[in-house]
C-alpha cells in the first residue's frame, strides 16, 4: 500500500488538498490517499481494506437503524429506531454521528454527503483510520469477533429472516424475535467464548470416572458411606443418563440465549435458529460496548496527529485547520456534570485525553508521573505505547491502568456515593492525592460491563417433569432488577421456553432471596 | 487497494420494510393519535404529513436491567468545582422514575413521538372506509386510454417532428463538420465583386487578381464542402415521442355547497369547513384527480374560489334552491355526467326561505341526486345551542324538509354536528364501509 502511496507524496506535497468545503469522489480520493499516508506510512497504523461509501443522510439514517450493518433482517424495532432518529435530525435536535464505520474485512466507513471537504478528512483520519486500527488490533475484538465473515453472515441473516417470514408468517417470527431481543444482552459469554461439553460427552465422562472409581477403590472406603448422586428434587438416585443430560446444560449458565437455544423443549428448529442469530449478533457487538472509551480515544488521537501532520506538510489551509479545530473541540467537549445538555462522561473526551496523556507521559514526564507510571514515563516512544494499550486492554482495564492524576485534575472528576439508606448524597472522593486511586477505581468500575449489568444464571432447569425454569440474579450492593421490566422480560422468556419460569434474586452477601418474579407458562 | 463507492444514488427505501412493521405494530394506537390531532388541523394542511406520539407500550423493548433507586452505587462525575471530600448533597427530588409498580401494561413512560408521511397518514386514517359508489370509476378506467409526452424518438410521422429538437441537431452537426455558412459565403462573394469591380485593393497590397483567384478558390472549395455536408441531414430530425397512458382511473368533482347568510357565523363556517376537507382528502385518496367546486348562496348562489367561500362575508337572505341551481348549471357546462363521479356535500344552519323549500327538496331528489354518486347534507348548530345529542333538538326546516329524502334514497345522508370533535365520527359515520346507513 505504501508503495502506491511514495510517488504521489511530492506531488501534492505543496498544494493544499481543497480549498473549499466543497468536494468530489476524486478530492475524497486524493484526500483518503495522503490521509493513509500519514496514518500508514507514518504512524504505523495496521488496517483492514477500506471501502469507503459516500452516503446520503438518509441512508445514514438507514445505517443507523440497521446498527451499522451494510445488510440486517427486518424487524419493527429497527423501524422504531430510525423513526426514532429520523424526527430527531429533522428537528434540528440532533445531528448525525459524522461518521460510521462497520467492524468488518473490508471495513465499511461511511462519508455523509452533506459534510464538507474538511469534515470528511476529519472522518477519514478518524474512523477509516483510527476506528479500523483499533477494531484490527484489539484485544477484545480479535477474540469475540470475525470481521472476515460478518458481512457475508448479515447478508445470510437477512435472507433467512425474510425465509422465515415467507414459510412461518410475519408474526411467529416477530414474537419469537421479540423474545430473543429482550434477551440479547444475556446473550454473550462474559469472560470468553467457552466449550460446551455435549451429552455424548459427559456419558463419556461419568463413565470414565466409575471406571476410576472401581480400580482406585480401596477395601477401606467400603465401611464408610457415600452418598450416591441424586437427581436433583427426586430422591432416585440418578441414573447416568439422566445425570448426563443434567451435566451437558453446564449448569448455572450465564448465556441464557444460548441455553434457550440449545435445551429449550419448546422451540422449532428455525427458531433456535434465530436465537442463534440475535446471540452471535449480540457478540458481535460485545466488544463495541466493552471498548467505547478506549476506541473512540484512539480514533480522536488519530484524527487529531494525522490532521496536525497534514497541516505541517502544506496540505491543509488555515481556514480547513481553524474549521478542523472547532469540529474537534466540540467532539471531545466534556460539559461539567449539572450542565444542562451533560450526558456524564463523554467517551470521546475521556478517551482523547487519555491518549495524548499517555504521549506526554512518554515524551515530558513529570515527576509524579515518574511515580504513577515508571514503566512507560520517559520512554520516549509514545506511540508504541499506545498501540500496545489500544491492543491489549479493555475500557475497565485501560482506565484502571492508565488513568493519570492529570486527567483525573483536568476532568475536575469526583466520586459522588449514592446509599439509599442515606438520606444525602456523599462525596467519596476527588481529584486530589488522596482520591486519584479512589476515583480510578470507581472509573475502571463504571466501566466493566460485569459491574453495571444484571448478572443472570440458569439454575436449574427440570426437562422431565414440570419443566420449570429456574434462574438466578446475584444482587450484588443491593442493586435489585426493576420489577416492571423484569416481568415483562420473563414473559418473553417464557414464551421461548414454553413452561413456567421463576426469577429469584438473591443477594450475594446474605444469600438471602430478596424478590422473586415468576412467569406462569400461557 | 482501498476502494471509494459513491452509493448516493442507491435506491432509497432500504428500511422500508421495518417502517412497516413498526406502523403495523403501533397501529391502534397511531389511528387514535391521528384523531386527536385532526382535531386542531386546518384545511391547507391537510396535504402534509403528520407527527403523531403514541404511548410507548406497544413498541416497548424490555430487557433485565437494575432498578435505578435500589442498590448502593458510586458515580463519578466530571466538572467539579466546589466539592471536598466529604460533603453531603441533598439528593434531588426522584423525578418520577419509571413505575416499578404500575400495572404491567399501563403505565406512564414517555410517549415515541415520530413522523408519519402524508401517505401514511391517509392510508390509516381512511383504513376502514370506502366510498359508496365506485362502479362508475371502475368503468371508465377500462375505456380509454390518452397520448403523453414521453421524450423524442429518431422515427415518426412527418406531424411529429420536433423542429427545434432538429434543428439543435442540425446546426451542431453543420459546426462540427465545418460547414461554411451561407454568411461567410456571402461576404466572400461580395469581396470579389468589389475586386473585379476594382472598388477595393487587396489590404496586405497584393494584386487584385492574385486575391481574386484566392477567393474563388475558397468559394469553390465552401460550395463542395456545403454539397457534402447538407444543412439537414436524415440523422438530425426528431420526433416527439407519445406514450399512450391510461386515463386517469377515475375523475370526481365535488360541489361543496355553504350557505353563507348572516346566521352563519363564523365559527359555524369553520366547522363546515372542516367537513369540506375531510371530504376532500378522502376524495384525493379514492380518485386520481378531483375538482372542487364552490358555491356559496344567501338569496343568490354563485360560484366562487376556496378563499372566498371561507372569508369573504355576504349578507342576504337564504335561498338553498338557488345553490342547486347553480349546481345543475356547473355540471351541465364543464361536468359531463358520464365522464365524472359527483359528489355533493352541503352546509347549512338549516335556515332557508319558507316559500323554497318545497322547490328545494325537489330539486334535489329529481334533478341532482340521479346525478350525484354521494350527497352528505351537514347542518351546523352553535355550540351549545343543541344538546350532547346532536340529534335531539328543535328542528330546522331543511332538515325535516329532507327526512323524507333520506330515508328513500340510500346515497343521501344527513347529520347535524356542533363542534370540531363531532367532525370525525360523523365523517365516518357516513362513509362506513359497506354501505350508507343513514
Amino acid at each position: 500500500m505504501s508503495d502506491t502511496l511514495a510517488p504521489s507524496a511530492g506531488r501534492h506535497a505543496a498544494r493544499p488538498l481543497f480549498d473549499s468545503g466543497d468536494w468530489t469522489v476524486a478530492d475524497i480520493e486524493r484526500i483518503h490517499e495522503a490521509v493513509t499516508e500519514v496514518g500508514v506510512g507514518e504512524l504505523g497504523l495496521e488496517l483492514y481494506r477500506n471501502r469507503i461509501e459516500i452516503i446520503t443522510s438518509e441512508q445514514m439514517l438507514d445505517a443507523y437503524a440497521s446498527l451499522g450493518l451494510p445488510h440486517m433482517y427486518r424487524h419493527w424495532s429497527f423501524g422504531k429506531r430510525f423513526a426514532r432518529h429520523e424526527i430527531l435530525y429533522r428537528k434540528g435536535l440532533t445531528s448525525l454521528a459524522l461518521e460510521m464505520i462497520v467492524n468488518s474485512n473490508p471495513s465499511v466507513c461511511y462519508l455523509m454527503e452533506e459534510n464538507d471537504a474538511t469534515a470528511q478528512a476529519t472522518v477519514l483520519a478518524h474512523a477509516a483510520m483510527g476506528h479500523n486500527h483499533f477494531f484490527r488490533n484489539n484485544q477484545a475484538f480479535r477474540e469475540w469477533t470475525d470481521a472476515d465473515t460478518i458481512l457475508d453472515y448479515a447478508e445470510f441473516v437477512r435472507n433467512y429472516v425474510a425465509r422465515c417470514e415467507e414459510t412461518y408468517g410475519l408474526e411467529a417470527v416477530e414474537r419469537t424475535l421479540d423474545a430473543a431481543h429482550a434477551l440479547q444482552s444475556q446473550g454473550v459469554d462474559r469472560i470468553a467464548p467457552r466449550h460446551r461439553r455435549t451429552v455424548e460427552e459427559e456419558l463419556r465422562r461419568i463413565a470414565e470416572r466409575r471406571r476410576y472409581e472401581r480400580e482406585t477403590e480401596h477395601e477401606l472406603w467400603r465401611v464408610v458411606a457415600r452418598p450416591i448422586p441424586q437427581a436433583a428434587g427426586t430422591d432416585e438416585p440418578a441414573d447416568p443418563d439422566t445425570e448426563a443430560e443434567r451435566r451437558a446444560l453446564a449448569l448455572p449458565e450465564e448465556n441464557l440465549l444460548l441455553f434457550l437455544e440449545k435445551q429449550s423443549p419448546s422451540l422449532k428448529p428455525w427458531q433456535r435458529e434465530l436465537l442463534r442469530i440475535v446471540r452471535t449478533l449480540s457478540t458481535y457487538f460485545e466488544p463495541q460496548r466493552q471498548t467505547k472509551v478506549m476506541n473512540e480515544g484512539c480514533a480522536c488521537w488519530c484524527h487529531y496527529t494525522i490532521m496536525h501532520r497534514l497541516r505541517d506538510k502544506g496540505l491543509l489551509t488555515d481556514g480547513a485547520m481553524l474549521e478542523f479545530l472547532h469540529l474537534h473541540s466540540s467532539v471531545v467537549a466534556q460539559p461539567p456534570f449539572d450542565h444542562p445538555r451533560s450526558q456524564g462522561i463523554n467517551p470521546y473526551a475521556l478517551g482523547f485525553a487519555m491518549c495524548r496523556d499517555i504521549e506526554r507521559i512518554c515524551t515530558e514526564p513529570t515527576a509524579e508521573d515518574h511515580e504513577w507510571f515508571p514503566e512507560i514515563a520517559g520512554n520516549g516512544t509514545p506511540l508504541e505505547t499506545l498501540k500496545l494499550a489500544w491492543s491489549d486492554f479493555r475500557d475497565e482495564s485501560f482506565i484502571r491502568q492508565y488513568l493519570s492524576p492529570q486527567v483525573i485534575r483536568d476532568f475536575h472528576f469526583f466520586r459522588l456515593d449514592d446509599d439509599p439508606a442515606d438520606e444525602a448524597l456523599v462525596v467519596g472522593a476527588i481529584h486530589d492525592e488522596r482520591g486519584y486511586r479512589r476515583i480510578r477505581r470507581a472509573l475502571a468500575a463504571q466501566h466493566d460491563p460485569g459491574e453495571n449489568r444484571p448478572r443472570i444464571e440458569v439454575r436449574d432447569a427440570d426437562l422431565r417433569g414440570n419443566r420449570q425454569l429456574r434462574l438466578q440474579h446475584t444482587v450484588r450492593r443491593g442493586r435489585t432488577l426493576d420489577a416492571l421490566e423484569a416481568r415483562r422480560t420473563l414473559r418473553h422468556l417464557s414464551t421461548l421456553w414454553g413452561y413456567t419460569v421463576v426469577l429469584d434474586e438473591v443477594d450475594d452477601e446474605t444469600a438471602k432471596t430478596v424478590a422473586t418474579h415468576r412467569q406462569e407458562q400461557h | 487497494m482501498d476502494s471509494i463507492v459513491d452509493r448516493r444514488q442507491h435506491p432509497r427505501g432500504k428500511n422500508l420494510g421495518n417502517r412497516q412493521r413498526f406502523l403495523h405494530r403501533a397501529r391502534s394506537h397511531i389511528r387514535h393519535a391521528i384523531k386527536e390531532n385532526l382535531k386542531g388541523r386546518g384545511i391547507r394542511d391537510s396535504e402534509s404529513g403528520e407527527t403523531v406520539s403514541i404511548p410507548r407500550d406497544d413498541v416497548h423493548e424490555p430487557e433485565f436491567v437494575q432498578d435505578a433507586r435500589a442498590g448502593r452505587r458510586e458515580h463519578v462525575l466530571p466538572g467539579n468545582r466546589e466539592f471536598v471530600e466529604g460533603d453531603r448533597i441533598a439528593r434531588p427530588p426522584s423525578g418520577g422514575g419509571s413505575g416499578a409498580e404500575g400495572s404491567p401494561d399501563g403505565e406512564g413512560e414517555d410517549a415515541f413521538t415520530f413522523e408519519l408521511s402524508r401517505d401514511e397518514f391517509l392510508e390509516i386514517f381512511f383504513e376502514d372506509l370506502e366510498l359508496p359508489d365506485l362502479v362508475k370509476g371502475r368503468i371508465a378506467a377500462e375505456t380509454s386510454a390518452i397520448p403523453e409526452r414521453a421524450g423524442f424518438t429518431t422515427d415518426g410521422p412527418p406531424v411529429r417532428m420536433n423542429l427545434e429538437r432538429t434543428m439543435r441537431h442540425s446546426m451542431a452537426r453543420r459546426v462540427a463538420m465545418g460547414r461554411p455558412t451561407a454568411r461567410a459565403v456571402a461576404e466572400l462573394e461580395d469581396e470579389l465583386e468589389r475586386l473585379r469591380s476594382g472598388a477595393i485593393e487587396p489590404a496586405d497590397g497584393r494584386p487584385a487578381h492574385a486575391r481574386i483567384a484566392e477567393i474563388e478558390a475558397l468559394l469553390k472549395r465552401a460550395d463542395e464542402r456545403r454539397r457534402r455536408v447538407p444543412f439537414i441531414d436524415p440523422i438530425d430530425l426528431r420526433y416527439n415521442y407519445y406514450e399512450r397512458v391510461p386515463k386517469p382511473v377515475t375523475q370526481a368533482v365535488m360541489f361543496c355547497l355553504m350557505d353563507v347568510s348572516a346566521s352563519m357565523d363564523e365559527d359555524m363556517k369553520d366547522l363546515a369547513k372542516r367537513f369540506f376537507m375531510l371530504l376532500h382528502l378522502f376524495l384525493t385518496r379514492c380518485y386520481e384527480r378531483v375538482e372542487v367546486v364552490f358555491i356559496r348562496h344567501t338569496q343568490h348562489a354563485q360560484e366562487v374560489d376556496e378563499d372566498t367561500f371561507f372569508h369573504d362575508r355576504q349578507t342576504g337572505g337564504t335561498v338553498v334552491s338557488s345553490a342547486f341551481g347553480e349546481m345543475l348549471r356547473v355540471v351541465g357546462e364543464r361536468f359531463p355526467v358520464d365522464d365524472w363521479n359527483i359528489y355533493l356535500a352541503q352546509a347549512s344552519d338549516g335556515d332557508d326561505w319558507r316559500e323554497d323549500v318545497p322547490r328545494c327538496t325537489r330539486l334535489l331528489s329529481e334533478r341532482v341526486l340521479p346525478i350525484c354518486q354521494y350527497a352528505a347534507y351537514v347542518e351546523v348548530a352553535r355550540e351549545g345551542s343543541i344538546g350532547d345529542d346532536p340529534l335531539d333538538s328543535s328542528q330546522s326546516e331543511l332538515w325535516r324538509a329532507y327526512e323524507d329524502i333520506a330515508e328513500s334514497r340510500p346515497q343521501f345522508a344527513r347529520r347535524r354536528i356542533a363542534r370540531p370533535a363531532d367532525i370525525y365520527p360523523v365523517f365516518r359515520d357516513l362513509f362506513r364501509k359497506g354501505g350508507v346507513d343513514a
